[in-house]
């Protein structure tokens, strides 16, 4: 009863391009790669002196932040600016959404702005999918993350960034570590990381901060990291919050770093290249041991700037699959007539 | 006033009717059954090739009624159950104010003699404003009309109060009913917690939030003796712990939300809040433990667990909308579904819309023999037709079944011998 | 010039000549060679060799200056930009074909993205003779006029060959 919705039919055209970016999962390996191809030769535009192409000159693009964040917000201003767009950016808080004023309202307003893009973060998961059934059809919908659904940006910017060291995904061997429970990053990644075939996904973390069935998603689960860390190739660390003690899902930040935090001897159980990343910011001794976060195996500043470019490249394929998507419906109505 | 019903395949469950048969109505009682009765009636209705039997009874429809009205009120919610078949409705306390006190059952009582298109029987808070704290007065509510007696899913923090709540209704020998969820467990979840709320990212209730309370639930019915009935319930272990009781004579009865019966957590895919619903959808193996003890006999009846929401209610993201869906128009299609997927008879099927809820609730209703009240439905079972927003009669259109192709739809509805519906 | 003089060496020989004769008219020393992306590219590797230029030459991708996004979308060629110091330099410029001259204000906008050079000059195999915009080439092969409903492409990059194709 009921077909099984596939969560690309928002998201694509009829030609199979990008018109929104709500979810990693079910896009194909060819579309997550022309992703990266496409943000490989945004990385490169860094040499040029004039960092900014024409591509969405004279188009609106709405950052629209239900949750504070201020590193996410800045980079996708700045892969907006780039990009020659004019940013505008709201941040609004949960308090004055409770004045009274529905999502969809703001979003009415907001569209009567013309406004052509929504880049959206927001708490609860599903928003970005939400936003992007409830938009008229000509604005394009970027997730900057929704609750524990999905964070793509973050995980194609990490996907990148394993590229440019690793160059191929097949024989990889992944480890994940940290709050998966609370986690978009997570379930992001591990979409990605499967469709791109890589070898091995792992997951580690003590059993309070793992999802019902994550082994579902298509990964291993360790809850020691030591015997999880063994001969992996990429280790890619978790935030954690610091509210995850209040509420009885751990006993205190020192025993969650002796445990889970990735330090120096942690790291020598992986392969010797082993890559380490964090999608930041940063828990210093909580999550990771400062050694290792400014180490020479720490791709961490890496993904900051592949991240501008990973943002640049959703949004100009958005863009460009948006507008394509509406010169179709003004033909057929052209026709029509 | 008469009625000569012509011709339609009458099923009473509590006779064992199974016939083509003509039903004479007369001053709102059954005056006759028979085939091919010779009396003269002022109205004749013609039912050849359609199935007549009594009046659905729905043990759990909220009409929202003291309440606010754009979720809909007594007079359009009535509409609705008629449109179903449904001729008498089992409200739950949860209204606005909550039944806690005589006067809101008169004030339901009133509205619901105004409008004269179904039958309204509340059920009483347990405690005070459902707090928890504070038992309502039971007798005096039962004195006014209350049925049953329940705490929806507001939470007894404390056993104790729970304990003796059960005890003083088992002192009046009121019927307690549990919509079983274990608030802790249950806080901030909107689906079931499994696979599907993990990909989504959806906080889930654990099947845990249920049968925990199940149990707590029964234990005290053991030691109080009260007599209860398990409103709802989602989970396959719910159904074994419920039919293990009964084997052991405990007073203990049970039902199922019809959308229980046919979906799972996976439709939630997509985000669509129409799925949202509580109890949740739960698993593929928790669907087939319902249905399994609809088929026994472990689960007695089967509810629409009707929640008429206003079209804001359910226009967010999917965590932030309210749960429930709107149930009466389509409880009896739904059902049809059972016997189209071979799980039940049709006149079984009747039972449990029928006779079985108006058991559970020791009221007089769901039966079609002479003399019994002419509460009737007449159901076409074979016709094919969709519920829309413009002609859904309740306020709320919030069912993931707005659109969906439906067969068998009701074409008569006769509370107390008054066609109260006609298509 | 008829299609079936469409011999790309002998374009290639007269632009070449060309291409000698205004270096040593204008005085420019150590031109920097720029190939667009993909068959200037062909072309300015042949140039540069021919003409022994001694900077090594620059790949130009113009896919973010397209003005032709709104309608066509993003379509990349698998190859950025690369280009040494552009600033205070004389750029030629080569392409294959110049047409309306879209191509070559695209070019023109990521050059300078690059820094401020001191002169462009224009070298193209073919000028189409459907100029709409004010950019026309300092030295090309030859001129031709195709038909409403033809295309040319440059075949590459060994050997060079034009074809025309209908649409």
């Amino acid at each position: 009863m009921f077909e099984h919705i596939d969560p690309n039919q928002i998201q694509l055209t009829s030609e199979g391009e990008l018109k929104h970016f709500i979810t990693v999962e079910g896009l194909s390996r060819e579309l997550l790669t022309e992703i990266m191809d496409t943000a490989d030769s945004f990385v490169d535009m860094g040499a040029k002196q004039v960092k900014k192409v024409p591509l969405l000159r004279g188009k609106t693009v709405v950052n629209l932040f239900f949750e504070a964040s201020t590193r996410t917000l800045s980079t996708f201003e700045l892969a907006a600016k780039r990009l020659s767009a004019d940013v505008l950016n709201l941040n609004i808080s949960t308090s004055s959404t409770s004045k009274g004023e529905t999502l969809k309202d703001t979003l009415m307003t907001l569209h009567a702005m013309q406004s052509d893009m929504f880049v959206v973060r927001h708490s609860s998961s599903g928003a970005a999918h939400f936003i992007a059934e409830h938009v008229t059809p000509d604005v394009a919908v970027i997730n900057a993350g929704d609750g524990r659904h999905a964070h793509p940006t973050q995980a194609m910017l990490d996907m990148l960034t394993i590229r440019r060291h690793k160059g191929d995904f097949t024989n990889l061997t992944v480890a994940i570590v940290g709050d998966i429970l609370h986690s978009r990053v997570a379930r992001s990644q591990i979409h990605a990381l499967r469709t791109l075939g890589a070898a091995e996904i792992r997951v580690i973390a003590p059993k309070t901060l793992l999802p019902r069935h994550i082994e579902a998603l298509g990964v291993k689960v360790y809850t020691d990291m030591q015997q999880g860390l063994h001969d992996v190739d990429v280790i890619m660390m978790l935030r954690l919050q610091k509210e995850r003690m209040s509420s009885a899902l751990l006993p205190s930040e020192s025993e969650f770093y002796k445990l889970y935090g990735l330090t120096a001897d942690k790291l020598a159980l992986a392969k010797p290249d082993a890559v380490v990343m964090h999608p930041g910011p940063i828990n210093r001794g909580v999550e990771i041991a400062s050694s290792v976060a400014d180490g020479d195996r720490s791709l961490i500043l890496d993904q900051v700037t592949n991240g501008i470019a990973v943002r640049m490249a959703v949004m100009s394929m958005a863009m460009s699959g948006q507008t394509k998507c509406r010169m179709e419906t003004a033909e057929s109505f052209e026709t029509r007539l | 006033m008469s009625i000569l019903i012509q011709g339609g395949r009458l099923i009473d469950p509590a006779s064992q009717t199974d016939m083509i048969a003509d039903l004479l109505i007369q001053d709102g009682r059954v005056a006759a059954i028979g085939v091919d009765l010779q009396e003269q009636a002022e109205q004749v209705i013609d039912a050849s090739g359609q199935v007549v039997c009594p009046g659905l009874v729905d043990l759990s429809a909220h009409s929202r009624e003291p309440g606010p009205a754009q979720r809909g009120s007594i007079k359009t919610e009535s509409r609705a159950a008629a449109a179903g078949g449904v001729t008498t409705l089992i409200c739950p306390p949860t209204t606005n104010p909550v039944v806690d006190s005589p006067a809101v059952v008169e004030l339901i009582k009133d509205r619901c003699e105004e409008t004269g298109i179904t039958r309204i029987l509340p059920m009483g808070a347990l405690t005070k404003g459902l707090e928890g704290d504070q038992l309502a007065p039971l007798y005096a509510l039962a004195s006014s009309g209350c049925v049953a007696f329940s705490n929806g899913r507001n939470p007894f923090t404390s056993s104790r109060v729970l304990n003796r709540a059960l005890e003083y209704a088992a002192t009046h020998d009121l019927l307690v009913v549990f919509n079983p969820e274990d608030a802790a467990l249950a806080e901030g979840g909107c689906m079931h917690d499994d696979t599907t709320s993990t990909r989504l990212g959806l906080n889930g209730i654990p099947s845990t939030a249920e049968t925990i309370e199940v149990a707590r639930c029964l234990l005290l019915v053991e030691q109080t003796g009260v007599r209860a009935h398990f409103g709802q319930i989602s989970c396959e272990r719910s159904v074994h712990m419920i039919a293990e009781a009964c084997e052991r004579g405990l007073p203990v009865t049970a039902d199922v939300a019809i959308q229980n019966l046919l979906l799972i957590d996976e439709n939630v895919n997509g985000f669509n809040s129409a799925f949202h619903l509580q109890p949740p959808l739960r698993g593929q193996l928790d669907r087939a433990g319902l249905i399994q003890g609809v088929i026994t006999g472990a689960i007695q009846a089967i509810c629409s667990n009707h929640h008429p929401l206003e079209k804001a209610a359910k226009e967010a993201p999917f965590a932030n909308t309210e749960p429930g869906m709107t149930g009466l128009e389509t409880l009896l299609s739904l059902s049809l579904m059972l016997v189209e997927q071979q799980i039940l008879e049709l006149p079984q099927l009747i039972e449990k819309l029928t006779l079985a809820p108006a058991t559970i609730m020791g009221i007089d209703a769901g039966k079609l023999s002479v003399g019994s009240r002419a509460d009737v439905c007449i159901f076409n079972p074979e016709l094919s037709w969709s519920l829309t927003p413009e002609t859904s009669r309740s306020r709320g259109k919030n069912t993931p079944f707005m659109g969906y192709p439906l067969r068998g739809k009701v074409t008569h509805t006769l509370l107390n011998g008054h066609t109260v519906y006609s298509l | 010039m008829s299609s079936s003089s469409l011999n790309v060496e002998a374009l290639l020989k007269k632009m070449e000549q060309d291409l000698k004769a205004l270096l040593t008219s204008t005085e420019r020393e150590d031109p920097l060679m720029i190939g667009i992306h993909t068959g200037g590219v062909w072309l300015a590797e042949r140039l540069h060799k021919a003409l022994n230029l001694e900077s090594p030459m620059g790949v130009l991708d113009i896919s973010f200056h397209r003005d032709d996004f709104n309608h066509s979308g993003l379509s990349l060629c698998g190859q950025s930009s690369q280009l040494p110091v552009t600033e205070g330099r004389h750029i030629l410029l080569v392409d294959d074909v110049v047409m309306s001259g879209r191509t070559i204000r695209a070019a023109l906008n990521e050059l300078f993205d690059y820094g401020r050079p001191a002169s462009v000059t224009l070298i193209t195999l073919l000028d189409l003779q459907r100029r709409e915009l004010p950019i026309q080439a300092d030295v090309t092969g030859g001129t031709l006029a195709l038909g409403p409903d033809q295309q040319i492409k440059l075949i590459g990059p060994e050997p060079l060959e034009l074809e025309i194709r209908q649409k």
